[in-house]
């Protein structure tokens, strides 16, 4: 079970990142890890002691299979991430061009 | 924005073709072997974002709107969207249905319409992301 | 197995800790490739390849644009408590030392509630199937293709990658939308 636990230190480690740093660049660094160790615990869970991945090949009799369900999930969670990340970043640039920093404490205008 | 180096330019152009195919072998063997749609579609989208990095964004000549790769990329979806409704049509009336013929497990035509689904899926992957390298890295659009 | 996944994923905590707290913003978007990294190998060892493709072209293609995003504008951390240092040394400390505290007392909280939670599962690599049997049983006859992701992915859970496929398509339109060149007045 200490493969869990160090999964969850991962996750705790994104948040810290996402809740204290003033750096936009930082939190969205902090959130890709949150991310990264959400895929992780769910691979981990799905996994069997001496499994083979879930291909069918030819002349195998009754082979043990890793639990393919978790394995859909992520494939599909994986290219969401990069959708998110893609559009924090775009925010990113349009701060930046206007407020000239990446501090998020000193962006308090609303027009524009 | 500039090109590399000459080593990047004489080696991209020798690799750039290897990698694109290998990218449509993955897309289309998705039922086969370990891959499918995303995994090709995302390779395809490398090697296209190695030619523009490797030799700029001048010497391709690319318009000053992205409008090729939104094309291809809705038209994708629409593919997609037009098998999942022949088999409401054609099929027994349900929603993403498989209704082609199942082959023998295994070979390269079998699986119903599995395969269709990888290849609208992988060039809907790959025009995405090529669209978003494009917005981000190197037309960021100025306000006039 | 486990000891080699606690010793890749042990080298991921010390990458991201270091990641959150570089003065240089290039210096951290490498320390995040570690972790991105270090998760493909992760996926090798647990027996998906599927995962593995699609991670390392898509940490690839997050770290060019990161990276361009980061050249473009500036690539120092902020430096403002260069100001504060002349005023009230003593504050500047014991809010440090609070602020971690805090955290530290924080995680250990959150950490107890974890591992009560996680008591109902079973250990590491004995895992019971009960859903994906009836994937698993029929899946060759019923679908006909040999690799069982695909299957589950496109034929038993069809609707699920239409979401995502309208999901890549939202986000490439708010992309394209945030940037957009201003009209005339």
């Amino acid at each position: 079970m200490i493969v869990y636990l160090l999964c969850f230190i991962l996750f705790l480690t994104g948040l810290y990142g996402v809740l204290t740093k003033r750096n936009i660049i930082k939190i969205v660094i902090g959130l890709s890890i949150m991310e990264f160790s959400i895929f992780l615990f769910l691979v981990l869970v799905g996994y069997i002691e001496n499994g083979i991945a879930p291909i069918i090949k030819e002349g195998q009799q009754s082979p043990v299979f890793v639990d393919p369900l978790p394995q859909a999930m992520v494939l599909t969670a994986i290219v969401i991430g990069l959708a998110t990340n893609a559009m924090l970043l775009a925010m990113a640039i349009k701060i930046y061009r206007k407020h000239k920093t990446f501090d998020v404490r000193k962006i308090n205008s609303l027009k524009g | 924005m500039n090109g590399m180096t000459s080593i990047v330019k004489t080696v991209t152009r020798i690799v750039v073709g290897v990698i694109f195919i290998y990218g449509v072998y993955v897309i289309t063997h998705g039922h086969l072997t370990p891959g499918g749609g995303f995994a090709g579609g995302a390779i395809v989208a490398g090697a296209f974002i190695l030619l523009v990095l490797a030799f700029g964004s001048d010497v391709l000549k690319l318009k000053t709107k992205e409008e090729g790769s939104s094309v291809f990329e809705s038209l994708a979806i629409l593919l997609f969207l037009i098998l999942a409704l022949g088999g409401f049509i054609l099929g027994t009336g349900i929603f993403l249905n498989n209704y082609f013929p199942k082959g023998i497990i295994g070979e390269l035509i079998s699986a119903g319409v599995i395969p269709l689904y990888n290849i609208a899926v992988g060039i809907e992957v790959a025009a995405a992301l090529f669209t978003i390298f494009l917005a981000l890295v190197i037309f960021k659009e100025e306000s006039s | 197995m486990e000891i080699t996944l606690s010793v890749i994923l042990g080298f991921m905590i010390i990458g991201a800790i270091y990641a959150l707290n570089a003065k240089d913003l290039l210096s951290a978007l490498i320390a995040c490739g570690i972790v991105g990294y270090g998760l493909v190998i992760c996926f090798l060892l647990l027996k998906a390849p599927d995962l593995a493709i699609v991670q390392i072209v898509v940490e690839t293609i997050t770290l060019i644009i990161m990276v361009s995003v980061v050249l473009d504008s500036t690539r120092k951390e902020l430096k403002e408590k260069a100001g504060t240092h002349m005023e009230g040394i003593s504050k500047i400390y014991t809010r440090d030392v609070i602020n971690i505290a805090a955290v530290i007392v924080f995680a250990l909280f959150l950490l107890y509630f974890f591992t009560q939670a996680i008591d109902v599962l079973q250990p590491f690599g004995e895992h019971t199937t009960r859903m994906a049997t009836a994937y698993i049983d029929g899946a060759a006859q019923k679908t006909g293709s040999a690799n069982l992701v695909t299957g589950v992915l496109f034929d038993f859970r069809g609707y699920d990658t239409l979401g995502e496929a309208t999901i890549l398509f939202t986000a490439v339109i708010g992309v394209l939308t945030i940037l957009r060149i201003k009209g005339k007045k």
